[in-house]
């Protein structure tokens, strides 16, 4: 393999402030009761800014404006006019995709290859197709006048932050309803970028407010009375306190939790697309991806040529800096996560199964972990089991379609799964049965913001995407 | 309905001696005693009163039949709920008799009509194609959830309880119901009339008994994947089994907030409330 110039992409079109406040009714303010906080570059540990945590006393001040403005503008304004604010956001963040771009590779570690192809024009395409929505509630199935439920209270994961930011604000604006939407602690900085774009779209104040924090903030916004809708995308764990929390309330609730997807590779796929779609299912974003393929399971008979393959695809792998273009695979994105990934595979080791990574160089600051693969996982591992949310995958066999589908629903969880084949019938048939709610068939981890997103049993209830997702956010 | 008592009637004849019913639970299409062995009181009948262990053995039968059932074509489906309508109208008198109103057994009698029409068009209607920006298709369906525990409502007893199950089972959902304690019997021989419809056994499980006794167990059971609380009137009880049922994030439908106007039309909420929407994508090439 030859060497490849440095490519990295110029920081230089991002103006970072030392210190960010909270953005309630449309303004930056300081925090009344709440702290502060650092949020790092984890590819350097490098600072890259001071930002407000909202204590309770800055969640209320945040609902109460997001309620004014649900009252006073937002709720009376016509469809048309709102559709017309959703398409001014997504023009901006069209036209700011380069600094979005550079801003969440810096503050995530993701690869700008991924912040710059995939993110940010998802960003862009969900505020798009749900300002299209706004004045066609009435077509989309849930009745002739289906209305708004108020405040939605909205708490985001770090893995992707304006896209999750993305697929929570644009649905509840199209609707109707106005939100409080806390960014994860270590990703805040787009989240504060974005409500930039909202002052220069005009939006009314009080429509969007960010509050940043951990999690006593995310918290406070759940448990907040004024807060009709909760939306949660994050660990399962925590999904299952939410749930509890808002038992006897008569908040709507919506949760995208955790998964452990398994990506199926049949004799007769054509390996080279399949180590493709393996790579690219659990490598894709350091495997930070809910719906990753991390436990792979490929069929008897085609399991030594499929390994040979996909480690020398793996050898290719470039890791380093996120600002790279040729770069691959970036940095975890926290030292806490790092931890996890490490505790997980070490368990991996110890009870049995064996492990490879491409040879590999990791930088001497900041958070990485080599790609890494375990062979002769068994279904009782707590590697096959947990969801590590790192660059790791479990290798297992299997013999028959039947054997395949028993060990792919073997989990708690239900949110996606992968069948590689190039058998037709077989694909529909494997998708009938596998209990996910996004089947990929030759492909995986495509996203796109017409498709309805979410998982089945414990990896949460509700779709995101699509008109299936406008039902979060109507009285329905 | 005379079950006498050994006297002797004008023409001399002795009278003829009634066989009484003894009530029992409904699960897995068999009608067992509860476990526990007890029962209480109703209209001078015993009705058997369902214990924990019921609830388990519900779920385990609820369970098994998920892959069957959702497995049936929408077709078949649709065919064995009207089939439900037509055994139910044969036994219209028998529902009277026991003091439900006639226009009741009428409008359930019809409910399972609208619901078994639903069968094979609830998918066309919540489903569709998703326009990609990309070389692929992709299409979304909905699917039943699994297994789904209810506690039915105590009035109207056959209306009621015909109005939460038939929308859980007409798309492909098992059921286990924790019927009212105030008004067992219509649900008693509701059962008769689904053990004698073609419908799989397990896919309806009745429990007589008391819901506040059983409900957490129902409610907690890590098998069972949605919970329909409209039966629930008490809403420290209702939150109960709504934290019990984040164990394992159940689905659940909330009490509803006011009086329900049980013959109007009930809508496709009570379907939906229970499937989950599938999307699978393939690329396209050549």
């Amino acid at each position: 393999m030859f060497e490849y110039a440095p490519a990295p992409e110029s920081r230089s079109v991002v103006d970072l402030k030392p210190s960010y406040g909270l953005f309630i009714g449309g303004d930056f303010v300081e925090p009344g009761d709440g702290g502060s906080f650092k949020s790092i570059n984890p590819a350097s540990e490098e600072v890259l800014a001071e930002v407000a945590e909202a204590g309770p006393g800055d969640v209320d001040r945040a609902v109460r404006a997001a309620r004014r403005a649900y009252d006073e503008v937002w709720g009376p304004m016509s469809g048309r006019d709102r559709a017309k604010y959703l398409f001014r956001i997504a023009r901006i963040v069209q036209e700011r995709a380069r600094e979005l771009a550079v801003l969440e590779s810096l503050d995530n570690g993701k690869p700008i290859r991924e912040s710059r192809d995939v993110d940010i024009p998802l960003v862009a395409a969900h505020f798009f197709y749900y300002a299209g929505w706004a004045d066609k509630l009435g077509h989309a199935g849930f009745g002739p006048d289906p209305r708004p439920l108020g405040v939605a209270g909205q708490v985001i994961p770090w893995n992707f932050p304006l896209l999750m930011l993305a697929w929570k604000i644009a649905p509840a604006l199209a609707t109707g309803n106005t939100v409080v939407l806390k960014p994860a602690e270590t990703t805040p900085l787009t989240a504060l970028l974005f409500a930039e774009i909202c002052q220069q779209a005009d939006l009314p104040p009080g429509v969007v407010n960010i509050v940043t924090g951990a999690g006593a903030t995310g918290q406070a916004l759940v448990e907040h009375d004024g807060v009709a809708k909760v939306a949660f995308t994050g660990s399962t764990d925590v999904g299952r306190q939410i749930a509890r929390s808002v038992a006897g309330t008569r908040k709507k609730l919506t949760l995208e939790l955790g998964g452990k997807a398994a990506n199926i590779v049949f004799d007769d796929a054509p390996v080279d697309q399949a180590v493709e779609g393996i790579v690219n299912g659990i490598f894709f974003n350091q495997g930070h991806v809910c719906c990753a393929g991390s436990r792979l399971l490929v069929q008897e008979s085609v399991y030594d040529e499929v390994l040979v393959a996909l480690k020398r695809r793996m050898a290719q792998l470039r890791l380093g800096d996120p600002l790279d273009k040729n770069t691959d695979i970036g940095a975890i994105n926290s030292a806490a996560q790092l931890d996890r990934i490490r505790t997980l595979t070490e368990i991996g080791s110890a009870e049995g199964a064996e492990r490879w990574s491409p040879p590999c160089e990791l930088p001497d600051r900041g958070f990485w972990f080599a790609p890494t693969i375990f062979t002769g996982v068994s279904q009782t591992h707590r590697i096959a089991r947990d969801e590590i949310f790192g660059p790791v995958l479990s290798v297992l066999t299997f013999r028959t379609p039947a054997e395949a589908v028993e060990k792919a629903n073997n989990t708690p969880y239900g949110l996606s799964a992968g069948i590689w084949t190039d058998k037709g019938s077989r694909i529909l048939w494997m998708a009938d049965r596998l209990r996910a709610g996004v089947v990929w068939a030759n492909t995986f981890n495509k996203f796109d913001p017409t498709s309805p997103f979410g998982g089945f049993k414990e990896s949460g209830y509700g779709r995101e995407g699509g008109r299936q997702g406008l039902e979060a956010y109507l009285d329905v | 309905m005379s079950d006498g008592g050994g006297m002797v009637d004008g023409g001399g004849r002795p009278e003829r001696v009634g066989v009484r019913k003894t009530y029992k639970l409904f699960i897995g299409g068999k009608f067992p005693r509860s476990e526990s062995g007890r029962s209480y009181p109703v209209q001078n009948s015993n009705v058997a009163l369902a214990s924990r262990k019921d609830v388990r053995d519900a779920v385990l039968a609820a369970r098994a039949a998920v892959k069957g059932w959702s497995g049936t074509t929408a077709y078949n489906r649709g065919q064995i709920l009207y089939r439900v309508a037509e055994m139910l109208e044969g036994r219209r008198d028998q529902f009277v008799g026991l003091g439900v109103p006639a226009a009741e057994v009428d409008e359930a009698i019809d409910r399972w009509v609208w619901y078994a029409g639903w069968s094979d068009k609830i998918t066309q209607v919540y489903g569709n194609a998703n326009p990609v920006a990309g070389p692929y298709f992709n299409l979304s369906a909905p699917e039943p959830t699994g297994v789904v525990g209810v506690l039915a409502p105590a009035e109207p007893a056959l209306l009621g309880l015909v109005s939460v199950v038939a929308p859980a089972i007409v798309t492909g959902n098992t059921v286990v119901v924790l019927v009212a304690d105030t008004s067992p019997l219509p649900a008693i021989t509701l059962s008769e009339v689904l053990a004698t419809s073609d419908l799989p056994g397990g896919v309806v499980n009745l429990l007589t008994g008391r819901p506040t006794e059983t409900g957490s167990w129902l409610a907690g059971h890590m098998d069972v994947n949605a919970l329909d609380l409209t039966g629930v009137t008490d809403p420290e009880f209702g939150t109960e089994l709504e934290r019990a049922a984040a164990g394992n994030l159940k689905r659940v439908l909330r009490p509803p907030t006011g009086p329900v106007d049980w013959a109007a039309d009930p809508g496709t909420g009570r379907m939906t409330a229970f499937l989950e929407t599938k999307t699978v994508w393939h690329p396209k090439g050549i």
